[in-house]
């Protein structure tokens, strides 16, 4: 689809008013809608001053959250890296919410607004709206009103109970938060029809195999189910989500201390679909930036000026330095989530030979944003990368594999970008992104009920990985402060059950 | 959609956080603090400044794998050179197969800026200050109203009366409001024609027309009021610093060998704290530091904390040196001149009956207020009652002047009663000028 170019581009230099910024949203909707056909929670944009961008850095970028200490540290650390210079502020803060929040900042220029709508209130936001994680794990037309309730209910507990018991109680749960997401779907709550449906294909499925035979086998003489089992049943076991278990079955706490564990949880899960689509994410905002601010250029809309201020801040973000710059921290999302769905487009209309090989889908298939929005609603970074990380960008990259092995004294590189490392290297790379993977697999096994109700858990020990010993300790211990009973962390190779350590931990007396 | 301009709202949301950040690592920044102040001009005392804590105070803990050991791989981009089954070196370190940099493992410290008045909180609180020396040192209060003119809105209590019946007579005149004269004159004249006996031709027109301008003219004066709201004048009153002046402070130190660090590490604190109390006082001060062996010199401020000289300790030399120096730069009349010297006690003998009478008969005369510490190591000693030889030199000064006080300090806890009498007389005197006035 074609439009005719504009006589007037939307705007010239770099001043912005709210008059233009309503201009250049309407004008991003147009292309986004229409040419893109992207689906999105109804925007709105809030300007903010670097100083509030400050702010809602340290309270992990919502417009309200509860107070606490950590947040103070953030704050004061993100303040001194700005003030010193040593570290720019984001053009932009987007908020999974429906409607969707933006801030802008006001020290952008007219072209950095732009760009920062294309990339924040549609990229970002047609993401939150259809990736199934976040369909799946976050509410987001309540989470604004769950942290207003979140907010006001701590600060009533910090007037009620002192707010020192109130820090001591989150300090716990915030070391707790990540072992406080429930990773699987939860069972939905089937409904009596359903059930009844269910009941009857059973009955259907026992009429068609039933034969008379197995009426003359010897009863069963199966011991009676072990008392052990029957415990670990009702208490829910085991379990993964600590935080969970805490609040319904902790035995020494306050009801408003289960309330406060279960915000904590909340927020915790609110945020776990954005830990594990970090790369999409930002390949999605990324990606719907650059077609837009290249549909804008070629109708006129924007001049070449902002358009080449725009391309400079664009190669800035997806920048990736290689292992040895010096500069190397780690794969930058931005250029991994750009770079793999640009070469997507590509396979979609210009494929070569090998493409047609590897993605024999939707090589050549020419339905670019069908295809596009189809991984973004379906795929988290780990399927991603796995599906779609194709050997034209292992080459491009020049990605290699270099395996550790704890028994061997130096590195070697297991693969490099050839026709017999594509596969190994793009495996490795998926589990880099799979959270599964990278956190340690802990959950809690069993309660000493008849005894001196110990809780213990199991880490399950995945390529030798221990838990970091002094960290562990420290977390162990607030456990056992809101568990209130002796707590035993036994980690176990995940392979042959081989107990390699043991962590037991008291909980501290009450004042 | 929506375009919501925030950037007008209330900023400082995050301040309760910071604030809860600071109490959480309180022991870790006050020591912080404390290291800091070393470092510190005395001049510089309450700018705001980075400081570094170390992670542990504040560690946040979670549970995740350790950063070294086990079997790993690592995708890493950009290889040039390598083939499968290169073997690297590991690298040094305990990062293993890939660098977990950032992950903060304890190895940095961590920074951040306090601001003017927290930095000042934390110092003050270190000295043990108590509420009242706090909040002046702070210059919470430093400022006087003073009269300036008037204005239309005000208290009931600062209403003017003269101006404000000057203006309502203003007012009246420029309106031409009825004067009792101008109503009393029709008032006579109706009398008159009702008196007329009989009734002469014209009367009942004329007290028609007379009872009509009778009736406008008390109109008028209902309309026109004697004294409007538009005319009240209220006193105006404006806040101003105190009283501009100027000091000039001494700091004079014996920087014999026997001057250990933490010795001078108390002096400085009394210095910074005395420095810190003048320029909350005076728009303007300046500080002179001279630096004496057994014979003085004035140095500046990095020669005179850092530097150790070899002599014997003659203090009427740095007493010489500081009389020097303001016959030669601050004429007495137009400065407030403050002194302070710390020392360990130690001089020679036969300077005591100098040192005692330049500080009597040439020193104090002049100045505002002369503070002596003596500092001694950290670990008190046993009182045995002995005196030092400046210390018993100075003992008859105490009770004779009042701006002269001395001070044995062995912690920086001790410091603030030396200056505690300062802190008395300068708000008595405040006092007594307000009572003046």
């Amino acid at each position: 689809m074609t439009m005719a170019r504009a006589d007037r581009p939307l705007f010239e230099g770099s001043d912005w008013n709210f008059d233009l910024i309503q201009r250049i949203y309407d004008a991003v909707e147009t292309i986004a809608l229409t040419d893109f056909r992207l689906d999105v929670y109804p925007n709105q944009i809030e300007v903010i001053s670097a100083e509030q961008m400050l702010d809602a850095y340290a309270s992990t970028g919502m417009p309200l959250f509860y107070k606490h200490w950590s947040f103070g540290k953030q704050f004061v650390a993100n303040e001194m890296l700005y003030r010193k210079g040593l570290r720019g502020l984001a053009y932009e803060l987007v908020i999974n919410s429906d409607p969707c929040i933006s801030y802008i900042m006001q020290e952008n220029s007219a072209t950095m607004q732009t760009l920062v709508i294309a990339h924040a209130a549609f990229g970002h936001n047609h993401f939150f709206k259809n990736n199934y994680a976040f369909r799946q794990w976050t509410d987001a037309t309540g989470i604004l009103d769950y942290l207003e309730f979140a907010k006001s209910y701590i600060a009533h507990c910090e007037e009620r109970y002192g707010e020192a018991a109130v820090e001591r109680l989150l300090d716990g749960a915030h070391a707790l938060m990540h072992q406080g997401v429930h990773r699987h779907p939860r069972v939905r709550s089937r409904d009596l029809k359903l059930e009844a449906a269910r009941e009857a294909e059973r009955q259907a499925y026992r009429d068609k195999i039933y034969d008379d035979l197995w009426r003359t086998l010897p009863a069963s003489t199966k011991a009676p189910e072990a008392a052990d089992d029957h415990r670990r049943r009702a208490l829910n076991l085991p379990q993964e989500n600590i935080l969970y278990f805490l609040e319904k079955t902790g035995p020494a706490l306050e009801p408003w201390q289960r309330e406060i564990l279960r915000i904590v949880r909340l927020i915790a899960q609110y945020f776990y679909p954005q830990r594990q689509t970090k790369v999409m994410n930002e390949g999605c905002a990324t990606w719907c930036h650059y077609q837009i601010m290249t549909k804008l250029h070629e109708r006129g809309q924007i001049t070449d000026g902002s358009f080449l201020e725009f391309l400079q801040s664009h190669t800035n973000v997806v920048n990736q330095p290689t292992f040895d710059s010096g500069h190397f921290s780690g794969f930058n999302p931005y250029t991994l989530g750009f770079g793999i769905m640009e070469d997507m487009a590509r396979i979609c209309s210009n494929p070569t030979d090998e493409d047609r090989e590897w993605f024999p889908d939707f090589a050549g298939k020419g339905d670019v944003n069908g295809v596009l929005q189809d991984a973004c609603a379906n795929y988290r970074d780990e399927s991603f990368i796995t599906q779609f990380l194709s050997p034209h960008m292992i080459r491009k990259w020049r990605l290699f594999e270099v395996a550790d092995r704890e028994s061997e004294a130096a590195l070697s590189v297991a693969a490099i970008h050839d026709e017999r490392g594509y596969r190994r290297i793009r495996r490795a790379l998926a589990r880099e992104y799979d959270i599964g993977r990278q956190e340690p697999d802990i959950q809690i096994v069993d309660v000493d009920l008849a005894g001196d109700r110990t809780l213990m858990l199991e880490h399950s020990v995945a390529d030798g990985v221990l838990l970091d010993e002094r960290d562990a300790a420290m977390v162990l211990q607030n456990l056992a402060n809101l568990w209130r009973y002796d707590v035993v962390l036994t980690e176990l190779d995940a392979q042959d059950r081989r107990i390699l350590k043991t962590h037991q931990m008291k909980p501290a007396r009450l004042q | 959609m929506h375009i919501v301009d925030r950037r007008l709202n209330p900023g400082g949301r995050s301040l309760v956080n910071r604030q809860r950040f600071l109490r959480r690592a309180r022991a870790a920044v006050q020591q912080a603090v404390r290291q800091s102040i070393k470092d510190r001009s005395i001049k510089d005392i309450d700018r705001e400044g980075q400081i570094s804590i170390p992670r542990d105070s504040i560690h946040e803990p979670t549970l995740h794998r350790t950063s070294h050991g086990g079997n790993r791989e690592r995708v890493l981009p950009g290889n040039r050179d390598y083939l499968e089954g290169d073997r690297i070196p590991r690298p040094s370190g305990q990062s293993g197969g890939g660098s977990s940099a950032g992950t903060g493992d304890g190895e940095d410290d961590f920074r951040f800026v306090l601001t003017r008045e927290e930095f000042l909180e934390l110092f003050l609180d270190d000295l043990e200050l108590p509420d009242l020396a706090k909040r002046k040192l702070k210059g919470e209060a430093s400022s006087t109203p003073r009269r300036a003119g008037y204005t239309t809105v005000g208290s009931p209590s600062n209403l003017s009366v003269p101006r404000t019946m000057q203006k309502a007579m203003s007012r009246r005149l420029a309106l031409r409001r009825p004067g009792r004269a101008d109503l009393e004159r029709i008032e006579e004249e109706i009398a008159q024609v009702e008196a007329h006996q009989p009734a002469q031709d014209g009367d009942a027109e004329r007290l028609e027309q007379l009872r009509e301008e009778h009736q406008r003219l008390l109109r008028r004066r209902a309309l026109i009021a004697y004294i409007d709201p538009v005319d009240l004048r209220y006193r105006r009153f404006e806040a101003t610093p105190r009283p501009i002046a100027q000091a000039v402070m001494f700091c004079l130190m014996d920087v014999s060998g026997s001057m250990s660090a933490h010795m001078k590490d108390l002096a400085k604190r009394f210095f910074a704290l005395l420095h810190l109390f003048l320029t909350r006082s005076y728009e303007y001060v300046e500080v002179v530091f001279i630096h004496h062996t057994d014979h003085a010199a004035e140095v500046d401020e990095q020669t005179f904390f850092h530097s150790t000289v070899s002599g014997g300790t003659v203090v009427s030399s740095a007493l010489e040196e500081m009389l020097a120096v303001v016959s030669a730069r601050y004429p007495p009349d137009d400065w407030n001149i403050y002194v302070a010297q710390a020392s360990d006690g130690d001089n020679i003998n036969n300077d005591n009956p100098k040192t005692a009478r330049l500080m009597r008969e040439d020193i104090l005369p002049i100045s505002q207020y002369v503070a002596y510490i003596e500092v001694g190591a950290e670990e008190r000693p046993v009182d045995d009652g002995r005196k030092s030889s400046l210390w018993s030199a100075y003992e008859e000064l105490q009770a004779t002047s009042p701006n002269f006080a001395m001070r044995k300090v062995h912690h920086r806890t001790e410091i603030y009663p030396v200056l505690r009498d300062l802190f008395q007389r300068r708000s008595d005197e405040r006092d007594r000028a307000k009572g003046r006035a």
